[in-house]
């Protein structure tokens, strides 16, 4: 009978045990064995982002990781971005500026622009347009994501 | 997806016992495997991660001795890297155009390679650049030119029990410079329609040697040898990059597909490699 693994790991820098089987993804152990429901399932084939995290400091598709591949690393969702109520400035700048409708992607979108302007606190629009390419949206037209992360980048510079 | 176990090796040999007895499948960044697994196009039993094996994630350039590049070494790391950046510009190339950022935090060169997908952008610029496969396998190791390595569609000389341990791409010479440069509808995150990697070393105005290869036009990414052997000697002009982009154009065999027709690929491949060999020029004036 086929068993399942035990993983230790770090999610929003606390220490998470679980067990999980080797075939489930990161994802389906974030929502269904964790209880973070923040990342969402799109595609489930790493095109549309929704379920973006912080794989060691670098942001991957969580529905193409396996939860087993988690041991011993540092990983980061949705729920670790905001500190207690207070709101990141790029989760403010989303709310403001009406950068979501329904609000699917909005949790894969945060998560990778919020990395994007740790490491390039003032990028283009050239550079937001690309970085947020495995990113897809049906609803606002991107425009308003764009702004946005122009926005956030403001803020955190002012911050 | 059906029951698989998982293992994580830590060397070359534990990762090749592992795998000789089939069943197996190497797990790097897992942005094919994955996705082929959830969709049963591959049905192993186990998968055996092997990112934990020190050789797999060697980054190490020499300028007299070249790249030697892991196989599980994710893109990012490569363009991050930045004097592989400044020697390998070809390679950079699909380094930062596989995928978008958070498939380009997993996926690696080699897993492009040992998937063997006709479309797979790494390979035209691998085989532009000389690339070597360095094996490692039950029966110890072997070397084949990355030219050799795909043999059809997700098909590879792999043997059971073979790992896909490194690539070497020889160092880059005085004058030397490569491109890769793929047509697709959108901006990025597409499949190419095709796709066409160069490299050039010139000397006093002429070629002195040039390699080209393409993408999505075959079973396998294609080595046009006589696309680059037309230009050796030849002076460095419009004229000669016509004659090899048409020989480019000529030895593509693509079939008609919903990306593109065999008339439109062909017609592709000849543009492509034209505007590839110019850029590839740029950069080989630059690289005294």
């Amino acid at each position: 009978m086929p068993s399942k693994t035990h993983v230790q790991t770090t999610i929003n820098g606390e220490q998470v045990d679980f067990l999980c089987e080797p075939r489930q993804s990161l994802l389906e152990v974030l929502r269904d064995v964790i209880g973070l429901t923040g990342s969402k399932e799109g595609c489930n084939d790493g095109n549309c982002g929704a379920c973006t995290v912080v794989f060691d400091g670098r942001i991957v598709t969580s529905c193409l990781v396996l939860g087993v591949e988690a041991a011993g690393k540092e990983i980061g969702t949705i729920e670790g971005v905001a500190s207690g109520s207070t709101l990141h400035p790029v989760q403010a700048a989303f709310l403001e500026g009406a950068a979501l409708q329904c609000g699917i992607c909005t949790p894969g979108f945060i998560v990778a622009s919020k990395a994007l302007l740790e490491q390039n606190p003032n990028p283009t629009e050239h550079e937001i347009r690309f970085w947020l390419a495995n990113n897809l949206c049906r609803c606002t037209g991107y425009d308003k994501i764009v702004r946005a992360v122009q926005d956030a980048a403001v803020r955190m510079q002012e911050a | 997806m059906k029951w698989i176990d998982y293992a994580s090796a830590s060397s070359v040999q534990e990762a090749v016992d592992l795998l000789k007895g089939g069943g197996a499948r190497p797990l790097a960044g897992g942005t094919d495997l994955i996705v082929n697994l959830r969709i049963r196009r591959l049905d192993p039993d186990t998968v055996v991660d092997v990112k934990g094996i020190p050789e797999l994630n060697e980054v190490s350039y020499d300028a007299s001795k070249g790249l030697t590049l892991g196989a599980a070494v994710p893109c990012y790391k490569i363009y991050n890297n930045k004097a592989v950046a400044k020697a390998y510009p070809g390679l950079i190339d699909v380094a930062s155009l596989i995928g978008g950022t958070q498939i380009q935090g997993r996926a690696s060169i080699g897993g492009n390679l040992t998937n063997a997908a006709p479309s797979g952008d790494s390979i035209p610029v691998l085989i532009a650049l000389g690339a070597i496969a360095n094996i490692a396998g039950p029966n110890g190791t072997r070397q084949v030119a990355v030219e050799d390595f795909c043999t059809g569609p997700g098909k590879t000389v792999l043997k059971q029990g073979e790992l896909l341990v490194s690539l070497s791409i020889p160092a880059p010479v005085k004058g030397s410079g490569a491109q890769y440069m793929r047509f697709i509808p959108r901006n990025e995150m597409d499949i190419a329609v095709a796709g066409v990697g160069v490299s050039v070393v010139l000397e006093n105005g002429t070629f002195k040697s040039a390699r080209i290869s393409l993408a999505s036009v075959a079973p396998t990414p294609l080595f046009v040898k006589a696309a680059g052997d037309a230009l050796v000697g030849k002076p460095v002009n419009d004229a000669s990059i016509a004659v090899a982009a048409g020989i480019a154009r000529d030895a593509a065999k693509p079939i008609t597909d919903m990306r593109g027709t065999i008339e439109y690929r062909k017609h592709l491949c000849e543009v492509l490699t034209r505007r590839g060999l110019n850029v590839a020029i740029e950069r080989a004036k630059e690289n005294k």
